[in-house]
């Protein structure tokens, strides 16, 4: 293992502010692991450790096959995690619609367009990701629909679901779709969590993507088999939401499977406790996303349910 | 007449409200409508101003308002209430997510119904004040798309530069954007800074929207005299002036300032150290139209726009 600095800035009065990888074998570029991007990603930087402790592992085995180079990049912005903060320290602006970054450009331009000069000729490339809106996912890979994604290698991490996504305006910004762009395969990594480590799902992605560079014949490894991955749209997926603001109460979780007219969630007053509205499901289907904060507001996508189709 | 523009329930106690200001006259007017928008960014406070001056302006003068002035004094209520570019509790740029989504959640709902009520306006003004980084000269800026629908309207609009850049797909999220791809002709406005009122830009765009406001038929009162703005309708005409280096930026000059080859911008200190760390000069003669505000400068960070070949600002 290598551990080289990819792009530095130097600060007035804090350390440089540093963007690290670790670089596993050598030879072609084949594989680029990318982490926490946001102050809050923690689960994206623990699953970024765990997966180099593993590589580390496999390279004193020889099991990263020659020719091949292998590069982690656990976090992006130790700036904003040092200070819990969600952005970039000074303007708040989110390294992640940057993309690809201008090296003239402002400071969070420029750390993405370091990152990406360094990251971008790489044959795969993989994100820890999070989701704009705090929650609770089906551990799943997420692949960007520009013309140059590609579903079948998507199905190698062994997922039970492959969601594809139409991208909005503000996606164009993004490291996943800049990657793409530049034809690297691009695909984005979503845990349980964002916030809190969840050890059990952040396995779940390890083993995945070791099964994906076993698979893409980057390493040898003897691990987790995997699912045969359902692919799922974002337009085909069923949103539910609330009709009143209160305490959420959620009765369902994240990969459960429900029947059409069960009970979800309850929302109930904040100040009499009465229950205002309880959301059914208006479908038979899979959970792959749940709200899960004490309190929603109104008219929120409190779930995000896989419906079940005949074909499957 | 103040009217809700749109509302959603709050979890605790409290009405989220996004209200208007309606001004007619008491026969409802001739159809004719001019909207003021401002309030998208929470920490952007020159566009306060300019709504009370105006609504002041015609409640005082009713007689000669032949249309309907809608002004919208705040989209982003919560974030000017707490002093947040964003939308709190979101850490969401509100003008990212337009032309919203009835059936979306709550941002994107408020988004589509501000969209809905604004369509249809003769003309709309989305007053925005850089931000609490950069001082700006009063400025329209429109998307290359747009140029041969806006200019003619910005050109009236008594301000000092009319900037036309190139599209870029992000901002295709924006309120102005939304609005002008259906049709409705919108202005983004950019003057001042964050976080202040400079009052004497604030009556310069009244000036201007008043002004526009008798050309479209909706003012029949007194008229005032507008500036003759520059127009850069060439990307290569503007220069960015980024930081080099981490430090305390102390600035040499004012926007506004017409400036030589080599004239000294500004210099980038380290109080640490007691040294200057960067002279900022300028890269040829041109126009300052934009200055950092903000002292404190990370590598990287904008320091100021330069229009380039115009000896004379206005």
């Amino acid at each position: 293992m290598e551990k080289k600095i990819l792009f530095k800035i130097k600060a007035l009065y804090r350390d440089d502010f540093r963007v690290s990888g670790f670089s596993f074998g050598s030879g072609e570029k084949a594989v680029c692991i990318v982490g926490s991007m946001r102050g809050n990603e923690n689960q994206q930087l623990y699953c970024c450790s765990q997966l180099i402790r593993k590589l580390k592992e496999l390279e004193a085995k020889g099991r990263i096959h020659e020719g091949k180079e292998i590069l982690v990049v656990p976090c992006v912005n130790p700036y904003s995690m040092n200070i819990k903060k969600r952005f970039w320290s000074i303007d708040n602006t989110d390294i992640n619609r940057m993309f690809p970054g201008y090296d003239e450009g402002e400071t969070t331009q420029r750390i993405a367009g370091g990152l990406f000069e360094a990251i971008k000729d790489y044959v795969y490339g993989l994100q820890f990701a999070s989701f704009y809106m705090p929650g609770r996912f089906v551990p799943h890979i997420r692949v960007m629909k520009t013309g140059f994604e590609d579903v079948e290698l998507a199905k190698k991490f062994g997922f039970p679901y492959v969601v594809l996504h139409t991208p909005r305006p503000f996606d164009t910004t993004t490291l996943n779709y800049n990657w793409q762009v530049w034809e690297t395969k691009a695909f984005s990594v979503y845990t349980t969590f964002t916030e809190e480590i969840d050890r059990a799902s952040a396995r779940q992605a390890v083993e995945a993507v070791l099964n994906f560079l076993r698979k893409t014949d980057t390493i040898d490894y003897d691990g987790f088999e995997g699912y045969v991955s359902k692919v799922v749209s974002t337009e085909e997926m069923v949103t539910v939401r609330n009709r009143t603001a209160g305490f959420f109460e959620g009765k369902t979780g994240a990969g459960e499977h429900v029947r059409k007219g069960q009970v979800l969630a309850y929302i109930a007053d904040c100040y009499e406790g009465n229950v205002t509205d309880e959301i059914c499901s208006p479908t038979d289907g899979t959970i792959l996303f749940t709200h899960a904060e004490p309190r929603v507001y109104q008219n929120t996508a409190v779930y995000k349910i896989i419906p079940e189709k005949d074909e499957w | 007449m103040i009217e809700t523009v749109v509302k959603v329930d709050l979890p605790v106690d409290e009405m989220l409200q996004i209200r208007k200001m309606r001004l007619q006259p008491e026969n409802g007017g001739n159809g004719r409508r001019i909207s003021i928008v401002t309030g998208i960014h929470g920490d952007e406070l020159e566009g306060q101003y300019v709504c009370y001056k105006l609504s002041d302006y015609i409640r005082k003068n009713m007689k000669y308002l032949a249309g309907t002035v809608d002004v919208y004094p705040a989209l982003n209520p919560f974030g000017i209430d707490s002093i947040t570019r964003g939308i709190p509790a979101f850490d969401l740029d509100m003008n990212r997510i337009f032309p919203g989504n009835t059936e979306g959640d709550m941002n994107e709902y408020l988004a589509a119904q501000i969209v809905r009520d604004a369509a249809g306006s003769d003309l709309v003004f989305d007053i925005h004040a850089s931000n609490i980084f950069l001082t700006e000269v009063p400025q329209i800026r429109i998307n290359e798309l747009h140029a041969d629908s806006l200019v003619p309207y910005a050109r009236e609009a008594n301000v000092d530069f009319i900037w036309i850049h190139g599209a870029s797909t992000v901002l295709e999220s924006t309120f102005a954007h939304s609005l002008n791809a259906a049709g409705t002709p919108t202005l983004v406005v950019e003057m001042g800074v964050g976080m202040r009122i400079t009052q004497a830009y604030g009556d310069q765009l009244f000036a201007g929207i008043v002004h526009l406001m008798k050309r479209l038929g909706i003012w029949k009162g007194e008229d005032f005299d507008v500036r003759t703005p520059i127009v850069s309708a060439d990307n290569e005409d503007v220069g960015f002036l980024n930081a080099s280096t981490s430090g305390i930026f102390l600035k040499n000059v004012e926007h506004g300032a017409v400036l030589k080859k080599g004239d000294l911008i500004g210099r980038i200190v380290n109080p640490l150290t007691g040294t200057v760390a960067d002279e900022i000069t300028s890269p040829a003669d041109g126009w300052l139209f934009t200055i950092r505000e903000y002292p404190v400068v990370s590598e990287g960070s904008l320091l100021g726009r330069i229009l380039y070949g115009k000896e004379n600002s206005v």
